[in-house]
């Protein structure tokens, strides 16, 4: 009971310095501040003076919550990474803050993910899978009790899967990895992480809902909207952003080549990746990766759909 | 548990933990940013780094060994890293055989994934030195001077102030547990107690659901309780950290020293 307990859930997501090129760590602080900005200003909206001790206990919740794991077998176990679940019950705003501050604390204090890379990280373990979690959850919750539990789920697995996703390609950008095995790697590594993550999101929703309800059914009403706009400015800047750098960046030759396919892969229709894609120095391994291309391709296509949904959606009320 | 589980501050009489914390923090992320700088292979200037590095920690009083202990966190992100060795085109240092799989390591591959590893290792060591140099509250208080926004910088020192008692909360909570059900796997790889993999993550899941529900009522209360003595949303210090000239001097030295090394790179 001491210094083991300090979590190492999720270690694979904290990308420490040194391993992303200055550029991509530039740019993702810059979408990091757009996003940190208007949640700040979303949540002292919603919450005034009694945000700052709201926030910063839930935030210290998500660092304690990450300590409880259950045994799975042989001496590994499941941990929570905290971000679908804090996104759905303090609302996107206050999550997001709350899990900034984790991010944070955590690089500042156990130098658990870099400080120049500190964007990256809050977009790989904040950003992308609580909105996307969310997002997810949100498509059930006005549901009945089961069909609303297997959304969080669903929504905790992929947002994992997503963080993994992203992880690898803003290593891939910089070329510190090769994306060919990166992707396939990380994926498959979180595909159980997110199991883990799943399985404590649901049971812990499903002990609120039994013990407090109304927790679950607050509304952030209209700051909810504007939330969702910027939401779904940002990944468009993310995006775009992104696709430029990719042959801009003066590292990483071969990941260069490989993500013009892969953003290449993703402007065309589908069926036209597998004639485009091929991997120079990876003779036999090709299956593999494009099979995770397409997995990535579609996980991504299916983010924005749901955003731009949503930003939808809250145009017409 | 100890409070001071969560501390990183190395109590020391030196420089470099007199120092305005506003000048660690500023010349860290350059050091850093200066690593990121540096290109592959500039080896030259990767062991002026280091140099610099051995300087700070030598005047901060901190051993090599624990740098070196604690720079160890970084090393399960080295695995993301190696690939580069094999798939970076250059020339093939030679050949392994792996079933039906040709590794080719190359030198460029190599080149670049020793400059990654060297580039990191630098820079968590100088951020480890900042936090053992530096009590946390001084470091947020810093950041605040930084123009970090005021919220945020409140919510973190929030966070860090209840860290403790939180993980103490789950330490209960895993205690209970443990006396009361969901025991690991037995030593024949029998589950001793614990019942289905699905019901124990059921059980972790309805702790953390407890858990969040404990805080929840705990930051109403702690908000009630500072409502009560007149808070009005703004966090008081009693620390004004003031700008020293010797703070000034020690700053500049460091800059101008990244400075060198960038020049040394490039030389």
């Amino acid at each position: 009971m001491d210094v083991m307990l300090i979590p190492a859930a999720a270690q694979l997501l904290h990308i420490p310095d040194g391993f992303l090129s200055l550029i991509i760590s530039l740019v993702c602080w810059g979408i990091t501040a757009v996003f940190l900005t208007l949640a700040i200003r979303n949540a002292q909206e919603a919450f005034d003076e009694r945000l700052v001790p709201l926030a910063g206990i839930m935030a210290a919740f998500i660092f304690a919550g990450q300590m409880i794991n259950f045994p799975v077998a042989g001496g590994t176990s499941g941990h929570l990474v905290g971000a679908t679940l804090a996104f759905i019950v303090l609302g996107p705003s206050l999550g997001l803050l709350a899990m900034a501050a984790v991010i944070i604390l955590q690089a500042l204090l156990f130098q658990d993910g870099g400080l120049v890379v500190m964007g990256a990280n809050l977009i790989v373990m904040g950003i992308v899978p609580g909105y996307a979690g969310y997002t997810i959850y949100q498509f059930w919750h006005k549901r009945n009790g089961r069909l609303q539990m297997i959304g969080a789920g669903v929504g905790a697995w992929i947002a994992i899967m997503l963080a993994a996703l992203v992880t690898a390609l803003l290593l891939g950008f910089s070329g510190t990895t090769s994306l060919a095995i990166a992707i396939p790697a990380m994926l498959g590594v979180h595909a159980l992480i997110g199991i883990g993550e799943a399985l404590i999101t649901v049971a812990a929703l499903a002990f609120i809902r039994q013990t407090r309800p109304q927790l679950l059914n607050r509304e952030e009403g209209g700051q909810a909207s504007s939330g969702w706009i910027a939401g779904g400015i940002a990944v468009a800047i993310l995006v775009a952003l992104l696709s430029p750098l990719a042959s801009a960046s003066p590292d990483g030759l071969e990941s260069v080549a490989e993500q013009a396919g892969f953003l290449g892969a993703a402007q065309d229709a589908p069926f036209q990746l597998l004639p485009d894609y091929t991997i120079p120095f990876l003779g036999n391994g090709g299956a593999s990766t494009i099979v995770a291309g397409i997995v990535g391709v579609l996980v991504v296509a299916g983010l924005m759909y749901t955003l731009t949904r949503n930003l939808r959606k809250s145009e017409h009320h | 548990m100890h409070v001071n589980t969560f501390d990183r501050y190395e109590s020391r009489h030196s420089v470099i933990h007199r120092l305005d914390p506003r000048v660690k923090v500023v010349v860290t992320v350059l050091f850093i940013v200066a690593n990121a700088l540096l290109p592959d292979g500039a080896w030259l200037a990767f062991l002026a780094a280091w140099a610099l590095l051995l300087f700070v920690s030598g005047a901060a009083q901190i051993g090599l060994g624990t740098l070196l202990k604690r720079s160890l966190i970084v090393v399960p992100f080295l695995l993301a890293a190696v690939t580069v060795i094999f798939t970076l085109p250059g020339n093939a240092l030679t050949q392994w055989q792996l079933g039906s799989w040709t590794i080719t390591p190359t030198d460029a591959g190599l080149l670049r994934f020793v400059s990654i590893v060297i580039r990191s290792w630098l820079s968590v060591q100088m951020a480890i030195l900042l936090t053992a140099t530096t009590q946390f509250p001084d470091l947020i208080h810093a950041l605040h001077h930084l123009r970090v926004p005021n919220i945020l910088v409140s919510v973190i020192s929030f966070m860090y102030r209840y860290l403790f008692e939180l993980a103490n909360e789950a330490g209960r909570l895993l205690r209970a547990r443990e006396s009361r059900s969901a025991a690991p796997m037995g030593p024949n790889g029998r589950s001793a107690s614990g019942g289905s993999l699905l019901w124990r993550a059921k059980i972790a899941g309805h702790m953390v659901g407890q858990l969040l529900l404990r805080s929840f009522e705990r930051s109403d209360r702690v908000y009630n309780a500072m409502v009560a003595r007149g808070y009005n949303g703004r966090l008081l210090t009693m620390n004004p950290h003031e700008m020293r000239p010797s703070d000034w001097r020690l700053g500049g030295l460091g800059v101008v020293a990244i400075l060198l090394i960038q020049l040394v790179a490039r030389l």
